[in-house]
């Protein structure tokens, strides 16, 4: 099990983490990886904190149960840093990718002295550059593509065309943004 | 070679029905089995199968229009999780005493109240004596392919009883995980079609389906429902073993982790086994001979070769998704060591109630359970057998 990756995204309700931890799934599975992808259903309402999960492996996995110690951490809104214990049980070998403007100071405060990697990026720029719209799942998307290694960016992109052109078949127009909010995403996040 | 692809739970069995293509589905959205009349009513939409969709007022409905599918002379299908199964109770005795295989997808979820959407055995509990053969899966692999199964199960002329295909509700319901499918014609193949031997739209022989039935029948008709699920092992057996041809999966009564050598064995059923299966492999890196007894076939019981798979271990442990309520124990706990005790086999066995309404189950729980049991076999004293896993107790 050495090979096991294990995510979970915090996020608000509509914004879209459970379907980026299910885009995650299939990009990783696409690259002939054994996964998992879901949520952690709750009383569900928009903008209430939610949280989604991702196992990603070369063997295949039999656990099912939520993550208490994942490798990485990934916070689709920074408002929850000051409600959510988002570090909680998150390796110190692993890292933690923030949706945030903060500056690293205030950041690493919030984040009460995680002693692993901390990236941020601001994925309201890309999101708001790229499509017009605020959807940070997107660009979160990839920059936890990026911080884990999951893939190569390249494999990554090649997969992610195909899987918009079957999300978006009924709307082809927003295909274009969301590819370019995801290589935005890719050069943009960075280690604090 | 399969198809390979990565499904929930509910795509899984809405993805089986697919290729079974029944005569009839009827169903009534309930959380979290509403996704598989969602996507299979698309499939009706779009053409991909052929089958009458019965959009009905209430799971009562669904389950009356089953078997009215079901005893006209057609392959009929639903899917329903905890209340929805409670609404449907008056029916699903009238299915089973009636003889008719119909085929259910049950989405496991806590029965209200108070109102609890999340997963627990609680629904299927319930109807555990109402005469269906009851198949648990792990994952969504066992789900689809339990429900492949199913009509080859339940249609058989030894058989004749209606069949449910259990998996947990969002744990795995709602995760994407990876499958392997079965191409379309093979299923088609394997499945065969329904070729009932009396039904009521055979003008040939005009037949009564459910009249009344006194005190000089009725005794006689539940002895031979009693006999059908005594059959229905030998059926399921066969109809396994050629699935096992078909595709290289395995299937039994139950499946066997790690229990060639083990000590200290946990019996549960759907979805913690996986968990259990993690467990027991980082205990057996320290050299604990820690084993898992999954039961696939919870109606019929295995009674005799659950015992007989138990006479080695040196403690046990049966995991209950559903309190009974009845201060003694769960009804897998009961089943469990009544089979023991009838087969002359006592081996110090507990009971833990655990993962009620959703509450998550984890490795590490898991292996306190291998723990207590490791001091039962070293001290022989059980304590209390009737006991909770990850209830907060302040």
């Amino acid at each position: 099990m050495s090979n096991l990756i294990e995510i979970r995204w915090h996020g608000r309700g509509g914004q879209g983490a459970k379907t980026a931890s299910l885009l995650l799934a299939d990009a990783a599975f696409n690259t002939g990886k054994y996964i998992q992808g879901f949520p952690e259903y709750g009383p569900e309402r928009m903008g209430a904190p939610i949280t989604a999960y991702n196992r990603i492996s070369d063997t295949p996995i039999t656990v099912h149960s939520n993550i208490y110690e994942p490798d990485y951490v990934v916070v689709v809104d920074d408002t929850l840093l000051e409600c959510v214990d988002v570090t909680a049980g998150l390796k110190s070998t692993g890292a933690i990718i923030v949706n945030t403007t903060k500056d690293n100071d205030e950041l690493k405060q919030l984040l009460k002295g995680y002693s692993g990697e901390i990236y941020k990026i601001d994925a309201r720029k890309i999101s708001m550059e790229t499509l017009g719209k605020y959807f940070p799942n997107t660009p979160m998307l990839a920059a936890v593509v990026k911080v884990s290694g999951i893939m190569s960016d390249e494999a990554f992109l090649e997969d992610m065309v195909g899987s918009f052109k079957h999300k978006f078949a009924k709307k082809p127009e927003v295909i274009d943004g969301n590819m370019k909010a995801l290589e935005m995403a890719l050069k943009e996040v960075t280690k604090v | 070679m399969g198809i390979r692809e990565r499904l929930s739970g509910n795509e899984a069995a809405a993805i089986a029905m697919k290729q079974i293509n029944p005569d009839v589905v009827a169903a009534f959205p309930i959380t979290p089995s509403t996704e598989i009349p969602q996507y299979f009513s698309s499939f009706v939409s779009n053409g991909q199968v052929d089958t009458e969709f019965v959009a009905v007022e209430s799971e009562h409905s669904a389950m009356s229009a089953c078997i009215g599918a079901e005893a006209a002379g057609a392959r009929a299908m639903t899917a329903t999780s905890a209340n929805g199964l409670s609404l449907m109770w008056e029916m699903i005795y009238i299915a089973s005493s009636l003889r008719l295989p119909i085929v259910m997808s049950l989405v496991n979820r806590a029965v209200s109240g108070p109102l609890n959407i999340h997963n627990d055995h609680s629904d299927a509990m319930g109807v555990r004596d109402a005469g269906w053969i009851m198949l648990f899966s792990e994952n969504n692999q066992e789900a689809y392919d339990n429900l492949l199964m199913a009509h080859r199960i339940a249609e058989n002329k030894d058989v004749l009883l209606p069949l449910m295909v259990c998996q947990d509700g969002f744990i795995t319901s709602h995760s994407i995980e990876n499958i392997e499918l079965l191409e379309d014609d093979k299923v088609k193949a394997f499945v065969g079609k329904y070729k009932p031997e009396h039904y009521l739209l055979n003008d040939k022989e005009p037949i009564a389906v459910g009249p009344l039935d006194v005190q000089s029948y009725l005794f006689e008709h539940k002895a031979q429902q009693a006999e059908a699920m005594k059959n229905a092992k030998k059926v399921i057996l066969e109809v396994s073993k050629e699935f096992e041809e078909l595709t290289g999966r395995k299937y039994e009564f139950f499946e066997k982790y790690k229990m060639e050598d083990s000590e200290l064995v946990i019996v549960c059923m759907n979805s913690t086994a996986g968990t259990a299966k993690a467990a027991i492999d980082e205990l057996r890196a320290q050299g604990i001979k820690a084993g898992l007894l999954k039961i696939r076939m919870f109606r019929p019981f295995p009674a005799e070769e659950v015992a007989e798979s138990l006479k080695n271990a040196k403690a046990i442990a049966v995991l209950d998704k559903a309190d009974s309520l009845n201060g003694a124990g769960g009804a897998l706990f009961e089943d469990v060591v009544s089979g023991m005790y009838v087969s002359n086999i006592h081996v110090p066995t507990v009971n833990y109630v655990y993962g009620i309404g959703g509450r998550d189950t984890t490795v590490n729980e898991i292996k306190q359970v291998y723990t207590d049991l490791a001091k039962i076999a070293e001290t022989g004293n059980i304590g209390d057998p009737y006991r909770y896993l990850g209830l907060r107790r302040k």
